[in-house]
């Protein structure tokens, strides 16, 4: 136990939650600090949940001034082009998210997320980055494995009906029941950059698809210098061709990368809002449980697309040698 | 991402959601950002502040209202173009019935009991209107499509009863903690502030069925020149000291068993003079679900352990406020999970109870799990939980019947999923809801009453209404406004009657026709005489088969989605039925099929089960029904 009791009012607001993780974790939750940027649909309902679980605050970062695309998935900001004209979505989400819960403080922080430095990541136990490119997702995640502290780091994706979310918990001691007794566990995690170079050849046989597919179009998009999700389906040749020389450098069948799934993946700027639940559902879970030290964490990457319906986890992590 | 003919039908669709709780703020959101424009919503419930930890539409300033109406103004503001209706009623009121149904392309339930998904269920079934269930418990849910003739219905396999437990366990044998809290729940709480005529007695039975029962059964009618601290003590040193000594004075059943301690009054405060009592100013604000024993004692964190002598003030300052503050419901209060003073009651007395007997006492906020039947909740379960049923109801509409799935959301992965989806089973051929296979009644038609059928059969086990019993052309029992007077009078005699003594004779052979005209389901039952029954396994007299019986081996049904996998089907390695929210118990299937388990799933399924198990403390005395609470939500 660290400290501080949950006061009365907390008891009776969380009793249904602390009736599944115990009083201990929803402490530890109300002391945890997160930093979001890129407020998409999956994000949003992501923030959604980890505010009503009761985290300490909710730190949100996106300047991009409200549109109409933008707000497809967002159920946080009022349908009135009076209200949000001019202001940014971290600042329209922020006002309606600290009203789902009085005890989290929600705040905003203007500027470039590959702007800031190691001391800024610092003040976070978790941070979660969406609608960013390649880069400057393992430019932060870099960061963040810098600081003096863990920090747990996520991105989070989706397109069309497909979503992906990538954990990166460092080293991560947590303890679990097993049977009778309480079993310490260490997991080591690689890095976003560290994942993504593993060659194809040697993933599992039968990794998800959509693991390939995603890493061809946030390459696609790198090269190209797009904005993340500015594709359409005028794309697909060249991201063939892209996919060709993907595939022939990892010596891997272009069929793992089906084109049925690459058109989806480049057609579709808007988010399918049933995915964004799921995605944002199961991403509130791991930051939850890696928070509250309770239960075992997701290593290291969660795939979903609903035409199948599966939600798969795949391991895709260096497996560095002992001692 | 939804293509021109997808959005079309989103659009052109009208549906029903029945409950606006965990799952349903979630779903109504969902829904409402996919796209659909016509939406109607049932709850009966209003917003409790522990609903405001997961069901995100509603604020503490929406605390008392209903929870529909708000989960509807609330959605309207991030979505103003839509239509929303709803209606703040019980989805069992005769309003809700076949050709109100029959306006909807599909329904959704996020409801959290048993009853009102089977009677949503039949309503869909007659309405012939497809149906997509869910539940969730903690990190456990499910969603499962039911659509008349192409997969089963919600009731084609058995759900298992609530869990009981044997009455000589609870009223003279308690061995676990929760023993003690349906004792005190359902049988003292229920003695001095419910009914006066429940069933079961509180004293204790000696072997020989000694005790007499009419003589104790006045100790509890207070006198009237009693005041009611000496009331309140003269209740705790007979139940929990005189109550006590008669149970050892049968030696028989302590042999092999640890022998309680009988508590009075005087041995938890012997030191102190007068029991200090708390101090009624301090709660001096008239509106009585605010009364608290625990608030005027100056006991404030729940999660704390009382000592006896703590327990035992809270239990005579929540006997005394009930007596002084609450008079007027008296002798027509139920427990209710939501009512601190009976909490803090139910909680002192069991506690109590416990150090009688030696069994581990508990908070507060424990006892009032249990008490409840409070079903674990997050919001991430229930948020991932509406957007499978979204993507199911879109593939409903769309009638893409092939790509139907029932999706499990698991704890921990199996087969590295999280979310498992899985090809809903073909209808279950012996259902008697879905299919009109006959049931098979064992009973003793020279001493059950035809009252017995119609309350432990008709209305508890098949789930009706509005039953209306036929043989063969004669009318047997019938339920509704526009009855006859000599009508009423007749059924009326009727159930009183022995079985074999009705005006036409029921016996070994008979069958009887049961129908529910609000649910449109009839089924046929038939009689079978059976002398002898046991007491203790077989309480009700009765035995009610045919639909429970395990199905034969199907070869193609079922089969997991993933075509590596073999014959084995995961769906019996999880639960099938989980609730959402507040008051339902969890109500783990046993599916009781014989068919080949893969190691994987068989592993999986004994985890499930264990984890079940361990939160599945379901506290309710009689199978017919004492969990009174239920409500849809």
């Amino acid at each position: 136990m660290d400290g501080e009791e949950l006061t009365e009012q907390e008891t009776a607001l969380y009793d249904r939650q602390i009736r599944v993780w115990g009083a201990d974790a929803q402490r530890r939750l109300s002391k945890s600090h997160i930093l979001v940027s890129g407020l998409k649909g999956t994000v949003i309902e992501f923030c959604k949940n980890i505010v009503l679980a009761g985290v300490g605050s909710v730190t949100l970062i996106d300047d991009r001034v409200v549109t109409e695309e933008l707000l497809a998935a967002n159920f946080l900001i009022p349908h009135d082009e009076n209200m949000y004209a001019g202001k940014s979505l971290a600042v329209l989400c922020c006002d309606s998210l600290k009203d789902f819960n009085p005890m989290v403080r929600v705040s905003v922080q203007k500027g470039d997320l590959s702007s800031f430095g190691v001391d800024f990541f610092e003040k976070f136990n978790v941070v979660v980055v969406s609608s960013c490119s390649l880069s400057t997702k393992k430019l932060v995640n870099e960061k963040c494995r810098k600081a003096s502290k863990r920090i747990a780091f996520y991105t989070v994706d989706c397109r069309d009906s497909c979503g992906e979310i990538f954990v990166d918990l460092q080293k991560y001691l947590y303890s679990k029941k097993e049977v009778d007794e309480m079993v310490e566990c260490l997991l080591e995690y690689s890095s976003f950059e560290e994942a993504i170079a593993i060659p194809w050849r040697s993933l599992p046989r039968r990794v998800s698809k959509l693991y390939l597919a995603m890493r061809v179009i946030e390459r696609f998009e790198e090269l190209e210098s797009r904005n993340p999700g500015d594709t359409s389906i005028a794309d697909l040749p060249d991201v063939q061709k892209l996919r060709k020389e993907l595939c022939e450098a990892h010596s891997l069948s272009e069929s793992m990368i089906p084109d049925a799934l690459l058109e989806r993946l480049l057609a579709s700027t808007t988010e399918f809002p049933p995915v964004c639940a799921i995605i944002g559902g199961i991403l509130g879970q791991e930051v939850i449980k890696a928070i509250s030290g309770k239960g075992d964490p997701l290593k290291n990457f969660f795939f979903f697309d609903s035409m199948d319906g599966k939600g798969i986890i795949e391991d895709i992590s260096i497996v560095k040698a002992e001692g | 991402m939804a293509s021109e003919q997808q959005s079309s039908t989103i659009k052109g669709s009208k549906v029903l959601m029945v409950g606006a709780g965990g799952i349903g703020c979630e779903l109504l959101k969902t829904l409402a950002l996919s796209g659909f424009q016509d939406i109607h919503i049932i709850d009966m419930d209003t917003i409790e502040v522990s609903n405001l930890n997961r069901q995100f539409l509603f604020r503490k300033s929406h605390v008392g209202q209903s929870k529909a109406k708000v989960a509807r103004d609330a959605v309207l503001k991030f979505r103003p173009d839509i239509s929303i209706t709803p209606y703040h009623a019980n989805v069992k009121d005769l309003d809700f019935n076949v050709d109100f149904y029959k306006q909807f392309n599909v329904v959704l339930n996020g409801l959290d009991n048993l009853d009102a998904r089977r009677h949503v269920n039949r309503l869909c079934l007659a309405a012939g209107v497809p149906l997509v269930e869910s539940g969730t418990t903690g990190f456990l849910g499910q969603v499962t499509v039911h659509v008349k003739g192409r997969t089963e219905c919600y009731e084609c396999q058995p759900k298992t009863a609530p869990k009981t437990y044997p009455v000589c366990t609870i009223t003279s044998t308690p061995s676990k903690f929760v023993h003690c809290i349906v004792w005190a729940k359902d049988l003292l709480f229920a003695k001095l502030f419910g009914d006066k005529n429940q069933e079961h007695d509180l004293n204790v039975h000696s072997k020989d069925g000694s005790s007499s029962s009419k003589q104790a059964e006045d100790v509890f009618e207070r006198q009237e020149e009693e005041n009611i601290e000496q009331y309140g003590k003269r209740i705790y040193d007979h139940v929990f000291g005189y109550n006590i000594e008669l149970a050892l004075s049968s030696e028989e059943t302590w042999r092999n068993r640890n022998k309680p301690r009988p508590i009075y009054v005087r041995d938890v405060f012997s030191s102190e003079l007068a029991i200090q009592n708390g101090n009624l100013h301090n709660c001096s604000n008239g509106d009585p679900p605010s009364l608290s024993a625990m608030a005027s004692l100056g006991l404030k964190n729940p999660q704390d352990l009382w000592s006896l002598k703590e327990n035992s003030k809270v239990f005579l300052e929540a006997l005394k406020l009930f007596f002084s503050k609450r008079e007027k419901e008296i002798g027509n209060l139920s427990f209710d999970k939501d009512d601190q003073l009976a909490v803090e009651f139910v909680t002192a007395a069991a506690n109590i109870r416990a150090s009688s007997f030696g069994i581990p006492l508990h908070s507060l906020f424990e006892a009032k799990g249990i008490a409840g039947n409070i079903v674990h909740a997050v919001a991430t379960t229930n948020a991932i939980i509406a957007g499978l049923i979204v993507i199911e109801a879109i593939k409903v509409l769309q009638h893409d019947v092939k790509n139907y799935r029932m999706t499990y959301c698991l704890e921990h992965p199996s087969r590295k999923m999280l979310l498992m989806p899985i090809e809903p089973s073909e209808p279950n051929k012996s259902c008697y809801v879905c299919s009109e296979t006959p049931l098979d009644l064992e009973i003793n038609t020279h001493r059950s009453k035809l009252r017995d059928v119609v309350d432990k059969i008709v209305k508890a086990k098949l789930g009706m209404n509005f039953p209306l019993i036929l043989h063969g052309s004669a009318l047997l029992y019938e339920v509704g406004d526009d009855l006859e007077e000599d009508e009423v009078a007749n059924y009326a005699a009727n159930l009183e009657k022995v079985l074999c003594k009705l005006p036409a004779s029921v016996t070994s052979g008979t069958i009887l026709t049961v129908e529910d005209l609000q649910q449109e389901l009839k089924c046929s039952i038939n009689i079978k005489h059976r002398e002898e029954f046991d007491e203790e396994k077989e309480p009700d007299a009765m035995i009610l088969s045919g639909w429970i019986q395990p199905r034969a081996t199907e070869k193609s049904s079922n089969t997991a989605v993933d075509s590596e996998v073999s014959t084995s089907s995961a769906s019996e390695a999880v639960p099938l039925v989980a609730e959402d929210d507040d008051d339902l118990q969890i109500i783990p299937t046993i599916t009781g099929k014989k068919r080949k388990l893969s190691n994987v799933s068989n592993e999986m399924k004994n985890k499930r089960k264990a984890e079940l198990h361990s939160k599945n403390d379901v506290v309710v005395l009689d199978d017919d029904n004492s969990d009174m609470s239920k409500k849809e939500q």
